[in-house]
């Protein structure tokens, strides 16, 4: 394992890179608040590790694997950029402190930049698609079906090059975050969200209520009011649980009545 | 009912467990989560229709770092089983599935916060182990986490099923209101949460407003309101 002096990537194996990239899919499988995703971190780069030529009973390893165990938050799915430059910085066998220095300067932007692109952008935009599918009047096998597959082509995607990406350009790996995916990704992800969110709704409604122009008016302009409260409401009261007292009541009353 | 629940148990454990722990893949959506549900008892349009009311909520409550959210997976489980149940009785059906299902998911995001601390416990248990670079710790604590997340849901859809479905039951025979008024007042709650949710998503990113009022101007041209 020479690739830092060679500049280089070394080859990862098949059978590891698989086994990183299943391990990657439970990687928050102990998230705790106490070392976040740390355990997490050093259970999908043990299979690296264990291509150290001292081998898995090593002081190395067991070194190695403590660092990689360690408090550590990001991104799940960018997570795999992060595993992918560590393993490598382990194997090419950088300094302890440099490693330790470079894995708490990732976390960060590898949270932000994976909670943007993620949380607020593909998977409300994906969401919002499969409602729009469904208020165009796809059958449930076709809507799951597309959602499930628009969404972890995304995903699954995003995993691969993450540890790829990472695994070759090791501590280097910073570069990677000014990818146009990740820089630009988030806001065109968003714009593409607020369409499929005023197409959806509409729709939505109309295939949930069933025909009736103006019976469907009225609850769209009781919907825009409720909107509103809701947003004004912002900090307070989360909507959803606004929504489960005031259906509570609506239940009570429509059963005693 | 008694022998609904292990199917339950079974598919709200498996789509809990993917709320966060394994595999992340989206398959506890409530979209998906209500549809397979339903499908597990014959009626998966059904599970879909209870399933997109509840989408519209979770639209809400994003999975962002370490915030605290309900759990929606186990949750559109007993939504989608208990609005299949009902299939004779639509009135009222759609508003008690969706408030089971709703409570399952506070329930949910509490049984969370707990796992997660008791996951702390076991990494406290086992510091010094993995300090030392124990392998058979590192990989004991993940499995120890992604076991404990399966029970959770498991145990969380089947209790809340028992709870919910017979209570349900017995509110939808006296049901007073109309069915589609009701279903009505469900829908457009949740589309308000839904609405306020993409609001503040995109409020503030230049150009997105025009865009979401476009693709209403659109909805509302193919849903045939506005000619």
């Amino acid at each position: 394992m020479t690739g830092a002096a060679t500049g280089r990537a070394p080859r990862l194996p098949l059978r590891t890179r698989i086994a990183m990239l299943l391990r990657l899919l439970a990687i928050q499988g102990s998230w705790n608040y106490e070392i976040l995703m740390g355990n997490g971190i050093g259970f999908c780069v043990e299979p690296a590790l264990r291509l150290l030529p001292e081998g898995v009973h090593s002081d190395r390893f067991k070194s190695a694997l403590a660092r990689q165990s360690q408090y550590f938050n990001a991104h799940p799915y960018l997570a795999s950029i992060a595993v992918g430059a560590l393993a490598r910085a382990e194997l090419d066998g950088e300094a302890p402190e440099r490693i330790e220095r470079f894995r708490t300067a990732l976390a960060g932007p590898l949270g932000s930049v994976g909670d943007r692109l993620i949380w607020a952008g593909w998977l409300p935009f994906c969401s919002l698609a499969a409602l729009v599918a469904l208020g165009l009047g796809t059958g449930p096998v076709a809507t799951v079906v597309f959602f499930l597959v628009l969404y972890n082509v995304g995903h699954l995607a995003l995993r691969l090059w993450g540890l790829n990406t990472g695994w070759r350009l090791g501590l280097q790996v910073a570069s990677a975050l000014g990818n146009p995916v990740l820089r630009r990704g988030p806001t065109e992800l968003v714009r593409a969200a607020g369409f499929a969110a005023g197409l959806a709704l509409p729709l939505a409604l109309g295939r949930i209520i069933g025909p009736g122009r103006i019976f469907i008016g009225g609850v769209l302009v009781a919907v825009v009011v409720g909107a509103i409260l809701i947003v004004r409401l912002e900090g307070r009261l989360q909507g959803w649980r606004l929504a489960t007292v005031l259906l509570a009541v609506f239940a009570l009353f429509s059963v005693v009545r | 009912m008694l022998g609904d629940l292990l199917p339950i148990a079974l598919l709200g454990g498996l789509l809990g467990l993917d709320v966060v722990s394994f595999p992340q893949a989206m398959i506890s959506r409530p979209l998906v989560a209500a549809t397979l549900a339903g499908a597990l008892f014959g009626e998966p349009a059904m599970g879909l229709l209870c399933g997109a009311v509840l989408e519209l909520f979770a639209l809400e409550t994003l999975p962002f770092g370490a915030s605290r959210y309900p759990e929606w997976g186990s949750a559109a489980v007993v939504g989608g089983a208990i609005f299949v149940d009902q299939r004779g009785s639509i009135a009222g059906a759609m508003t008690m599935a969706v408030l089971s299902a709703l409570l399952t998911a506070w329930v949910g995001g509490w049984t969370m916060v707990k796992l997660r601390q008791q996951n702390a416990r076991w990494a406290r248990a086992w510091r010094e182990p993995i300090a030392a670079g124990a392998r058979g710790s590192v990989i004991r604590l993940q499995l120890y986490g992604l076991t404990a997340d399966l029970l959770r849901g498991a145990l969380l859809a089947a209790a809340s099923y028992a709870l919910f479905a017979p209570i349900a039951h017995v509110a939808v025979r006296s049901w007073a209101i109309d069915g589609r008024l009701s279903r009505a007042v469900v829908v457009g709650v949740a589309a308000a949460v839904a609405g306020a949710a993409a609001w503040k998503i995109f409020h503030s990113t230049p150009g997105a407003r025009w865009l979401f009022l476009g693709g209403l101007g659109i909805g509302l041209l193919l849903l045939g309101v506005v000619r």
